[in-house]
């Protein structure tokens, strides 16, 4: 059944425990990310020690299994934990840490060996190794089936050749779950391979300065004769692409969750702004142009969560999702991009100034069309599977 | 040793209180309730006493049913178990019916040492834990910013204003009120969260604790009879022209209509 017509439900029904954790979570941020925001931005770039911290308090392992030192737990205490994550208000720091839980490790643990696990999942929970995904080539972005890192067999080894970019946690990822070419041309010839980062030959060209999300570290990596065991293939050799086709589900999850709560951020922070600046001697929210302009997006951003929200129920429940979470990373999204612009419009001058959180968010979220899967792709991906 | 604790679920500092309308209380429609922050300081006291000297941390609340919840933040804390007063006859209660209730609770259990929040932050009336200790002929000290404890001595801190501290020498069993600098309350761990709803919970009413009478918005002493907003603040008004004249006009308002002079 396809997401247009399965019954309708609404969830979440949030427990006292989901409830609990919320109030764990947004202290945490409150407490330990937001005051660090503002230097992490100015610095570009946060201590490797935060990814233990977020290790010991469990953040990294919400959803991986209890064997390998995660928490098991559905997948709306994840919900949760980005809704409050945004807080931070450095959505460079989050993305390095969405990367590490959700984007580079939940293959792991899906189609893993068991040796593969204790060796690279289980650390990336405790935070003690960083974890990044190496899809993006320099000539390959959203043409996945086209990547053209080869791993070429030789006896009990690979070799490895290429250069990927665009990698978030790149510089100081110390395993990469890696997109590579094993056979022929097409998306049946890749594989996706545990990389060790202190493999001979294996060098990081140079930090990319980027639009926003300022605190993260996003490099360009270059394979020049790396040498890594068979054992880290991950799953079957050849089946890549569709692995990263299932990975990128949860990414895309990350993405429309993050874009809403940022949204709803931003949101309330234009209410507070409204009610106390003045202009031609009243509140400019008493000005009716604005009330209208933010009760749409009010309308909006509660129609993109709850779209999101379906979408993480499948995803939940493990039924088929694809189209419900390209649509959510479309909708929310695309939004998150009007939503910021009138926003900072609301602002006025202020919204210009960095002092401003709305400054950070219009640089930041503008990354959101355009990384894990562009908008233009997820038109694709739903278009395809609706039979165009 | 067992440590109790008296916690109380207030609003949400962020939530924009509203009188209802026939002044009876809050509107308490979209109210998020929290556990009293200094309540927090003072479940950190009491965990981290058991950390030290063995024994069990136990919560206790009075407040409707939904004050299970601020209990259960405890016990995700790390506290044992809780006892929550939430029968009718409990309700309405004033300061010194809730303290009646309290102390009997720290009686049944025997209690050897009680930790509070300085004030609960929703009518900051800062009496229970002074009454409490008075129904129990305890010591008890106020505002503690600072906690020591060695066999049945505890020595603590507690600011009394002009930067100074006092320093006080209490014999256990004794009632301490928290307040901020005591210590930086635990975040509630997932597996403490995944815990807490196993942990024991009782109930008692008022007949329970030989309270009948004594409790409840019947026996109160103080009455709320109801709540009005502030009235907002005219705003300043600048005065104008020679400083001269300015200060006679300053004077004549201080007189005339402010009536302070």
């Amino acid at each position: 059944m396809d997401a247009a017509t399965k019954t309708a439900s609404l969830p979440p029904e949030w427990t006292d425990e989901h409830t609990m954790f919320r109030k764990t979570a947004r202290d945490f941020v409150e407490k330990e990310l937001a005051p660090q925001a503002e230097e992490w931005e100015a610095n570009k770039g946060f201590s490797n020690d935060m990814f233990k911290r977020l290790g010991e308090m469990g953040f990294l392992g919400l959803g991986h299994p209890e064997e390998y030192g995660g928490l098991g737990l559905d997948y709306w205490f994840t919900v949760i934990w980005l809704e409050e994550l945004v807080r931070s208000r450095s959505a460079g720091f989050n993305m390095a840490m969405t990367v590490q839980s959700d984007m580079a490790t939940p293959v792991i643990a899906d189609i893993g060996t068991e040796e593969q696990k204790q060796e690279f999942l289980a650390p990336a929970i405790t935070g003690e190794k960083i974890a990044a995904l190496g899809i993006s080539e320099p000539a390959v972005g959203s043409d996945v089936a086209n990547l053209q890192t080869t791993a070429r067999r030789d006896g009990d080894d690979y070799i490895i050749n290429g250069a990927k970019t665009f990698i978030t946690n790149g510089s100081r990822a110390d395993f990469i779950t890696l997109g590579v070419r094993t056979g022929d041309a097409g998306f049946g010839g890749i594989s996706l391979m545990l990389f060790p980062t202190d493999t001979k030959g294996f060098s990081v060209g140079r930090l990319l300065e980027k639009v926003g999300n300022h605190s993260s570290d996003t490099a360009e990596l270059a394979f020049d004769n790396c040498r890594i065991p068979a054992r880290y293939m991950l799953g079957q050799e050849n089946m890549g692409f569709y692995y990263i086709m299932q990975n990128f589900q949860g990414e895309r999850l990350v993405a429309a969750l993050m874009a809403v709560a940022g949204m709803q951020m931003l949101w309330d922070d234009a209410m507070d702004y409204g009610n106390e600046r003045e202009a031609f001697g009243r509140p400019i929210l008493k000005f009716q142009v604005w009330r209208h302009k933010l009760v749409e997006h009010l309308t909006a951003i509660e129609a993109a969560r709850r779209l999101t929200y379906y979408a993480c129920d499948l995803f939940e429940r493990e039924e088929p999702c694809v189209e419900a979470i390209s649509m959510a990373k479309l909708y929310a999204c695309d939004l998150a991009q009007k939503v910021v612009y009138d926003i900072q419009q609301f602002f006025g001058g202020y919204g210009y100034i960095e002092e401003y959180h709305v400054a950070r968010a219009f640089r930041d979220l503008r990354l959101l069309t355009i990384g894990g899967g562009t908008a233009e792709i997820m038109k694709e991906i739903i278009g395809k599977g609706r039979g165009m | 040793m067992k440590i109790g604790v008296f916690l109380k679920q207030v609003p949400d500092t962020e939530t924009k209180i509203r009188p209802a309308g026939d002044g009876s209380g809050i509107e308490s429609g979209d109210v998020k309730w929290i556990v009293s922050p200094y309540d927090e300081f003072a479940v950190e006291a009491g965990l981290q006493l058991k950390e030290k000297s063995g024994g069990e941390v136990v919560v206790v609340s009075l407040g409707p049913a939904r004050t299970l919840d601020a209990a259960r933040t405890a016990l995700a804390m790390g506290a044992d178990r809780a006892v929550i007063l939430d029968d009718e006859g409990f309700q309405g209660s004033d300061p010194l019916g809730t303290s009646r209730a309290l102390a009997a609770v720290a009686r049944k259990e025997g209690f050897d040492i009680i930790f509070c929040g300085r004030q609960a932050i929703d009518e900051d009336n800062n009496q229970v834990p002074q009454i409490v200790a008075g129904l129990l002929d305890w010591p008890h000290a106020s505002w503690v910013n600072s906690f020591e404890s060695e066999g049945e001595m505890a020595t603590v801190k507690r600011p009394i204003g002009g930067g100074k501290l006092e320093v006080v020498k209490v014999r256990l069993p004794a009632v301490f009120s928290c307040t901020k600098g005591l210590n930086e309350p635990r975040y509630a761990s997932l597996p403490g969260i995944m815990k807490a709803k196993s942990k024991p919970v009782a109930r008692y009413t008022p007949a329970d604790l030989e309270l009948d009478g004594q409790v409840g918005a019947s026996a109160a002493v103080v009455q709320l009879t109801s709540y009005q907003m502030p009235q907002a603040r005219p705003s300043g008004r600048m005065l104008e022209g020679e400083v001269g004249d300015q200060v006679k006009e300053l004077v004549r308002l201080l007189r005339q209509e402010a009536k302070v002079l």
